[in-house]
């Protein structure tokens, strides 16, 4: 183990891997909102423009309801809340718009988006809240024996990273083997042929859009944990676009995939290109890297390729 | 090409007509300026194979998304199992026992053969989505039934080598055949079959009527269908009902339907 040691300390390995580490986590957590957005593609074949308003909204109901009441019954007030969203958007908005095109339901998503980002403040206040879910802040320094200097984590970040992991595995099952599951897929394949089977489309996207907006709160509630609940968990969530460019919008695999990528490539090129170009690169990186994908392979790394007969 | 070469015996059909199922009673419907239906009535017997022929937009796919409630008519009533209706709702259909496949063929590209039939029992699974997030006891169980019975639909179909294929990667002819599955999985009592044979060989043509009557005299399901090959109509059909230009025109057993002016004109052009 010396001769690594040795090594490490001349490439400086040690830094590295903790960039890397550090990116991940990142990554993971825009991952989590990603999942959000791909579960209703996937499902319903809308880009859902409205999931970080959903992040908002559900960060801070489960942050005011957890100043009065313990935890697991906020998480499940919140949870409710979002069910009860699912439910509205479906009979005022989704409703009125069966068998549109793919840009309507879009744009009714920004209208949703907007909607959502007066109603949440309103409802639960503008300030920035903190929420507390008891993990463990402090950092900690692995693998001295290894690298010079250790590796600094975040003990936080790895609880979060497992909870992502574990959620993102029970709902792959879920999508993949069970009746509804099944009946998400064919909603968003096919809206008439789904019709035809009775699957009832209302049902569906009531379905969809509460297990997304459980995802938002999962999401909301990690990103609450490490900034602070504010107003600007939506621009982080607009982090989540490059990610499902560069994973497809069909995969949830790809959504994973694509937010690790984009969270290590920011921190790599914030910390080893800015010196040379200057800072800020975490700003743009995402963008400019799904731009490429778009350029040279539009539908993702996992997403279908679609062939259309002529 | 016509199907008349095909060896199917009228003879097969061994099964009794029944009362009547559905009843359409003065169905008009228009888009807009354009009258696509207009004062349509007819009966539908059970267990009947009854064809809807015509020209090109004649209004049978119009007729067909009526019935099972995708388009709504302006007027008239649809008596459906006893209860009478002024239109009909998609999901409502499908739970009482309608099936149908699509002109242009409507399957669910990316899920393979399997779960494109499997969505067809959908509506015969009985637990609750969170019993089935947690895929545990009573939705194994379920899940294995209905399986079982979609198995013997895919014999029945001679389609087992394609069963984890993608749909979207199937042939043309084969595609059809697996919407076909996707309707029989609902166990139907009345299938409605939107141009099953529309573009394939004869051999693929062959295939499908004998499915088509199978399933008739196997299952007694009440089959209206939508074709395009008067051999395949004459042949396999008990009584056919004529649109032309969203009228009905005639209406009766196949070989009076051959012998009416009115259909003949439709057909060939009439001077006037």
């Amino acid at each position: 183990m010396k001769w690594l040691g040795a090594i490490s300390a001349e490439l400086k390995v040690g830094p590295f891997i903790e960039v890397v580490l550090g990116g991940l986590m990142a990554g993971v957590l825009y991952s989590l909102v990603a999942l959000g957005f791909v579960l209703i593609y996937k499902a319903s074949g809308v880009f859902n423009f409205a999931q970080g308003a959903m992040v908002l909204l559900a960060a801070l109901a489960f942050a005011r309801f957890s100043e009065v009441m313990p935890m697991p019954v906020a998480f499940l007030l919140a949870a409710l809340l979002m069910v009860g969203a699912a439910f509205a958007i479906e009979r005022l908005v989704l409703r009125h718009l069966v068998n549109q095109d793919g840009i309507i339901l879009f744009l009714a998503t920004f209208g949703i988006t907007y909607f959502i980002e007066g109603l949440g403040p309103q409802l639960f206040g503008d300030n920035i809240y903190r929420i507390d879910l008891g993990m463990p802040k402090e950092p900690r320094i692995i693998l001295e024996s290894m690298f010079e200097g250790g590796i600094l984590i975040n003990l936080e970040d790895f609880i979060a990273a497992g909870i992502a992991a574990a959620l993102v595995t029970f709902l792959a099952i879920f999508f993949q083997k069970t009746a509804t599951g099944r009946a998400l897929r064919a909603v968003a394949d096919d809206h008439q042929a789904a019709q035809s089977v009775g699957i009832p489309l209302n049902r569906i996207w009531v379905i969809v859009w509460s297990v997304s907006g459980f995802v938002a709160l999962v999401a909301g509630m990690i990103w609450g944990s490490k900034l602070g609940v504010q107003f600007s968990l939506v621009l982080i969530a607009l982090k989540a676009i490059p990610v499902v460019i560069l994973g497809g919008f069909t995969s949830v695999p790809g959504a994973i995939v694509g937010g690790l990528i984009i969270g290590v490539g920011e921190k790599i090129a914030e910390v080893y290109l800015g010196p040379i170009i200057g800072g800020g690169i975490e700003n743009w990186f995402a963008y400019v890297l799904a731009l490429a994908f778009l350029l040279f392979r539009p539908e993702g790394l996992f997403g279908e390729r679609h062939i259309d007969r002529v | 090409m016509s199907a008349n070469a095909m060896p199917l015996d009228a003879n097969l059909h061994r099964r009794e007509i029944g009362s009547v199922i559905l009843a359409l009673e003065n169905i008009s419907l228009a888009f807009g300026g354009v009258q696509a239906l207009s004062d349509i009535s007819f009966d539908v017997r059970e267990h009947e194979i009854l064809a809807i022929i015509g020209p090109n937009g004649a209004g049978k796919s119009s007729l067909l998304n009526v019935i099972n409630g995708v388009y709504h008519p302006q007027q008239g009533t649809i008596t459906f199992k006893g209860e009478k209706r002024h239109q009909m709702n998609p999901h409502k259909v499908a739970s009482q026992g309608v099936a149908r496949t699509f002109q242009n063929i409507a399957l669910f590209k990316g899920m393979s053969v399997l779960d494109n039939l499997m969505t067809g029992r959908n509506l015969m699974m009985k637990t609750g989505i969170l019993q089935q997030a947690l895929y545990w006891g009573a939705t194994q169980r379920e899940e294995l039934v209905h399986r079982a019975r979609v198995e013997e639909i895919i014999t029945f179909l001679e389609i087992e080598s394609i069963r984890k294929t993608p749909v979207g990667r199937l042939p043309y002819g084969l595609q059809k055949r697996v919407e076909l599955g996707r309707a029989l999985a609902a166990e139907p009592t009345m299938l409605l079959l939107d141009e099953p044979m529309a573009g394939m060989n004869v051999e693929e043509k062959q295939d499908m009527c004998r499915f088509v009557l199978d399933v008739n005299e196997e299952f007694g399901t009440t089959i209206v269908l939508i074709e395009h090959d008067m051999g395949v109509v004459m042949d396999i059909s008990d009584r056919v009902v004529v649109l032309d230009y969203g009228k009905k025109i005639g209406d009766g057993a196949p070989d009076d339907v051959r012998n009416n002016q009115a259909v003949i004109d439709a057909y060939l052009g009439v001077k006037h």
